[in-house]
This record gives C-alpha cells, sequence and structure tokens, in this order.
C-alpha cells in the first residue's frame, strides 16, 4: 500500500514537472528570432524534393524559416483564403486568376513550367503513343468503351485534376459525365497514389513529370514503383505552369507579407531560378522544373512564351497592375 | 515481389542502424510530442475517471457510454474539426497553435482523452468492492478508503496509459491536419511514412514502420514486464 502511494505521488510530480517544461519547450520559450513563413504548396513540387532544396538555400540567406504545407492547389489557395498560409505554390491558372481578382492575393509570379506527360502500360492497347493529346483522348475513351483499357483519374480537385478536366473538355468529353463510366476511376488521392493505381490495373493516367520520375522504376521491378511509360508528352495543351501568390496581408491578422515578398524574390532571383533548372539533373539525367523568368523576360523562345501567355496569363499580364502592390521591381 | 519486400526491409534495417539523424530527429519528436498529449490527457482525464469508477451520481452512464462511443473516433474527423478551430480565421485561431507542435499535442490529447477515461474508470470498477469496505471496517475514512481502490487498480492505470500513447504515437490524421507535416517543426513518424510512400521513398518509409512498430510493442512489453513483477 505505502509503495503504491509513494509511486502514484512520484508519477503525478513528474507529470507536472514534465509538462511545464515541455509547455515552455513549444510555446517558444526557446523560440529564435527567426520569423516564420507558411507556404501552402502542391504537392507535385513538394514530393520532389525540390522545395526542401530551396529552403535551405533560402533560409541560409534570409532570417525566416519556411514552412511547408503540401496539399493540392484547390486546398492550398483554401488555406490561404482562412488566413492560414503566407504564400501558396500553386499550378492552376485559372483559379489563381479567380484567386487574385477575390483580393486575396497580391504580387503573383509566374515561377516555373514543364509538361504534364500522359502514362500508361508499355503495350499500349490504345495505341496513344505519339498522338496529340486530343487525340489520344479520344483513343482511350473509344478502348475504355470497349473494355480494353482504364483510366485513372485524380479526382481531388488538385492543379493536376484540373488539368485532366480542362483536357477531357478540349478532346470534347465532359468528364462528369465520363466519371459514370465503368473504365473511369476517380481515385481521390495524391499524384503518388494515383500512379501507384494506376500500375496495378495497367491503366493510363495523366501525371506530372517530376512524380512520374520520382516513382518510375527504370526498368527494374522494385516494390513501390511502377513500370508504366510515358505517351504522349508534347503540345500546348499538356503545358505546366506553377506560379507563387504572396497572401493579402488584410485577408487575415497577422499574415507574414513581407517574408512572402522576400520568397518570391528569392525564387525570380538568378540564384533560385538556377536551383530549379538544375534540380534533378543528378538524380534523373534530366529537369524536373523550367525556369520560367528569364524566358518571359527575354522573350528566348516565342511559341513557348505565346503558350504560356494563353494559358496562365491573367487578363494578358502575368499579374494585373493593381496586384502588384507595391512592387513594381518584381515585374521589371 | 516478396524478395523486394525484404530487401526493402534490409536497406531500411541498415538505415536505422547507420544512425542516420533525421530518423533519430523524426524518432525523437514523435516520441515527445505523444507522450506529452498522453501526460495531458492523464492529468485531465485521471481525475475524471476516479469520479466515474468511485462515485454514484445521476447521468453517471451517460457520461461512461459517451467515452465508450467516443473511443473510435476517426482520426480524420478530429483532426477537421480541431483545423477549424484552430485555423486564423476559426474561433481559437488567436492561439495560433495551428501547424506547431503543440497543436498536435492538445490535438491527440483529446484524441486519446476517451481511452484514458474509459480504462481508467473500468480498471477501477473491476476492483473488488470488498477492499473498500474493509478499509473503512479496518478505520478509514472515505477518502482513504477511495485511495486504496485507486492504488488497486494500478495496473489498469498502467494500462490505459499505454494503450493511450499507443493510439497517439500511431494516428495519422491529427498529426497531418491539424501538424501539417512541416519539416524539422512538426513532422513525425506516421506523417513522414505517408510523405515518403507519396514521394516514392518506400525504403525510407519502411524504416520508419519498423522504428513505429518498435516503439509500440517495446512499450507494451516494458508495462507488461512491469506488472508482472509487480504482480
Amino acid at each position: 500500500m505505502k509503495r503504491n502511494t509513494i509511486i502514484l505521488t512520484s508519477f503525478i510530480i513528474v507529470v507536472i514537472i514534465l509538462s511545464i517544461l515541455v509547455t515552455a519547450y513549444y510555446t517558444g520559450a526557446f523560440e529564435s528570432k527567426r520569423s516564420k513563413l507558411v507556404i501552402s504548396t502542391t504537392t507535385s513540387l513538394f514530393d520532389t524534393g525540390l522545395l526542401d532544396e530551396l529552403e535551405d538555400d533560402f533560409e541560409s540567406i534570409y532570417p525566416i524559416d519556411l514552412y511547408f504545407i503540401s496539399v493540392g492547389t484547390g486546398l492550398a489557395i483554401e488555406h490561404a483564403i482562412r488566413g492560414d498560409a503566407d504564400l501558396i505554390l500553386v499550378h492552376d491558372p485559372s483559379r489563381e486568376s479567380t484567386f487574385l481578382l477575390d483580393g486575396y492575393g497580391l504580387c503573383r509570379k509566374i515561377i516555373a513550367y514543364n509538361f504534364f506527360v500522359i502514362v500508361g502500360p508499355e503495350d499500349d492497347p490504345a495505341e496513344i503513343e505519339g498522338l496529340s493529346p486530343t487525340e489520344a483522348l479520344n483513343s482511350i475513351v473509344e478502348a475504355g468503351r470497349n473494355e480494353s483499357l482504364k483510366w485513372v483519374s485524380r479526382g481531388d480537385s488538385s492543379g493536376t485534376h484540373s488539368k485532366e478536366i480542362s483536357l477531357w473538355t478540349i478532346a470534347g468529353f465532359v468528364s462528369t459525365e465520363l466519371s459514370n463510366e465503368e473504365w473511369y476511376i476517380e481515385a481521390g488521392a495524391g499524384m503518388g497514389t494515383t500512379l501507384g493505381i494506376a500500375n496495378t490495373y495497367l491503366a493510363y493516367t495523366l501525371a506530372d513529370l517530376g512524380t512520374y520520375l520520382a516513382y518510375y522504376d527504370f526498368g527494374v521491378p522494385t516494390s513501390g514503383k511502377i513500370s508504366l511509360e510515358v505517351l504522349v508528352d508534347e503540345g500546348q495543351e499538356l503545358l505546366n505552369v506553377y506560379g507563387a501568390i504572396a497572401v493579402n496581408p488584410i485577408t487575415q491578422e497577422g499574415l507574414n507579407f513581407e517574408g512572402a515578398i522576400n520568397f518570391i524574390k528569392y525564387l525570380i532571383s538568378e540564384e533560385g531560378q538556377n536551383l530549379i533548372k538544375e534540380y534533378g539533373q543528378d538524380e534523373y539525367g534530366q529537369s524536373l522544373f523550367f525556369p520560367a523568368v528569364e524566358l518571359l523576360k527575354e522573350n528566348t523562345d516565342p511559341t513557348l512564351v505565346s503558350w504560356i501567355e494563353d494559358y496562365a496569363f491573367i487578363d494578358g499580364e502575368e499579374c494585373p497592375t493593381e496586384y502588384q502592390d507595391d512592387h513594381p521591381e518584381l515585374y521589371t | 515481389m516478396s524478395f523486394e519486400i525484404l530487401e526493402g526491409l534490409f536497406e531500411a534495417l541498415n538505415l536505422i542502424f547507420s544512425g542516420n539523424p533525421t530518423l533519430y530527429d523524426i524518432t525523437t519528436r514523435s516520441i515527445l510530442i505523444s507522450g506529452t498529449a498522453t501526460l495531458l490527457s492523464v492529468v485531465w482525464g485521471a481525475p475524471l475517471a476516479i469520479i466515474l469508477g468511485l462515485r454514484k451520481f445521476r447521468g453517471k452512464t451517460i457520461i461512461k457510454s459517451l467515452f465508450n462511443a467516443l473511443l473510435g473516433v476517426p482520426t480524420v474527423a478530429l483532426g477537421l474539426i480541431l483545423y477549424l478551430l484552430l485555423s486564423r480565421s476559426g474561433p481559437l485561431g488567436f492561439l495560433d497553435i495551428l501547424y506547431a507542435p503543440i497543436g498536435i499535442i492538445i490535438g491527440q490529447a483529446i484524441l486519446i482523452t476517451p481511452i484514458t477515461v474509459s480504462f481508467i474508470t473500468s480498471a477501477i470498477e473491476s476492483v473488488d468492492p470488498e477492499i473498500r469496505d474493509l478499509a473503512r471496517t479496518l478505520g478509514a475514512s472515505e477518502t482513504r478508503a477511495s485511495i486504496s481502490v485507486v492504488e488497486e487498480s494500478s495496473s489498469g492505470f498502467l494500462l490505459a496509459i499505454i494503450a493511450s500513447f499507443n493510439r497517439a504515437i500511431a494516428e495519422l490524421g491529427v498529426a497531418l491536419m491539424v501538424g501539417g507535416n512541416i519539416k524539422g517543426i512538426t513532422r513525425v513518424l506516421t506523417t513522414t511514412i505517408a510523405l515518403e510512400t507519396s514521394r516514392g521513398e518506400v525504403v525510407l518509409a519502411i524504416a520508419l514502420t519498423i522504428i513505429l512498430l518498435s516503439i509500440v510493442i517495446v512499450v507494451s512489453f516494458l508495462i507488461n514486464f512491469i506488472q508482472r513483477r509487480r504482480g
């Protein structure tokens, strides 16, 4: 009896001391003077590991700690509207435009681009290899209705999902109608999981190149990796443009707008752009993302620039003047 | 295929024993966060459980069934509710604990409170009522008699703590939605497993899974061992 009492009492004392210590630790009694910048980002940028690399470099230059929250573009924008993020990194121009025009965002910058790819089984039952995206989707629908293949859709309101919906529209279909058909599978998951499902069903899907390469088994069957091949990777319709938008400080109290501007400045600096360009070279022998700043400024590839202007500009501009805040230097 | 899983396992063990600093960092953070959450749930759950176990009052059954029902609350559901509450535009946004370890701690503590309360209550209730009577017959006061009942149920206490800790460290929903899986701040074992899997880094995910399982198993064995020695 006595021993039990001692154990119980000492336990309670330990609990109290630990609670005080831990609370002090976490509530910032030992916190540094660095400011914190919360960035809600699309998974396709985050899952490739690019942002980790940018983070290390940025944090060594600025006294700002980056907090990345990796979600789909849809949720990233939702976070920003609720005031839970200081900056968003997304790839969905039409939703970015709404976000800006609704007054939630400022200082949008296009930071990078690449192309989506349509991947599928090596034997390619729909025979889409080398076709244009529109032709490829038509073949897939036809073959799907003949029960010879399946299509896996992200179905999660991400930027990639938006792209898929618009591709179906361009090809003459309505994605919500297709989703009732048996060959059309809605994953409701991130890119990695979606690729895994497509791999299991030997199905076709739309993927961003970065995640696809991270998952590809390079000819050696490996658990958790996929053997789907890139079948369509060319065409204006597959363009994928990444934008950075600072959250308007009037959205919510306590937003770190200054930090957001600093990060945008870093992303469009020569250093940041070079890092984006070189990322992936070591591991995959190719870049996963291409820097967009110099391209747009110098118009080095007029065709590509016109594609980006068509697809990702808002009212003919990267960021309409009234949303540039007091930072015209970002656009010169 | 099974060979590849074995290979993955082997590589994972290699990673664990090579002393990868990130791995240890994440593991320590997980134990700290979930350990603190367990402490919190005991701090507010144990007194409640003792009252529920010892006293008789109206509505007691309702409270008990409520906690029993909450045992299986889905972690994503709780994660979502907490996110909406703690969001800057939510009612508790002023606390500024979203995307911070303290947010996960409180979330997990709420998640496991039903376990703590239900387990301790039933441990106390299962103590032979004669012990209390005996204590009183021997001249103990009401309070003193109650204390001896609680003392008798100490092994049930330990079980409650372990079950709570294991649920906390193994849950994903709250850590992901309230913590945000931020590198070096709120990245814990379960969120890293989810992240690395979605990044296609299966080996690291397997390594972390092994660590997570080891923690859960070791803790359970340890308690079993203590109980056996005492009992």
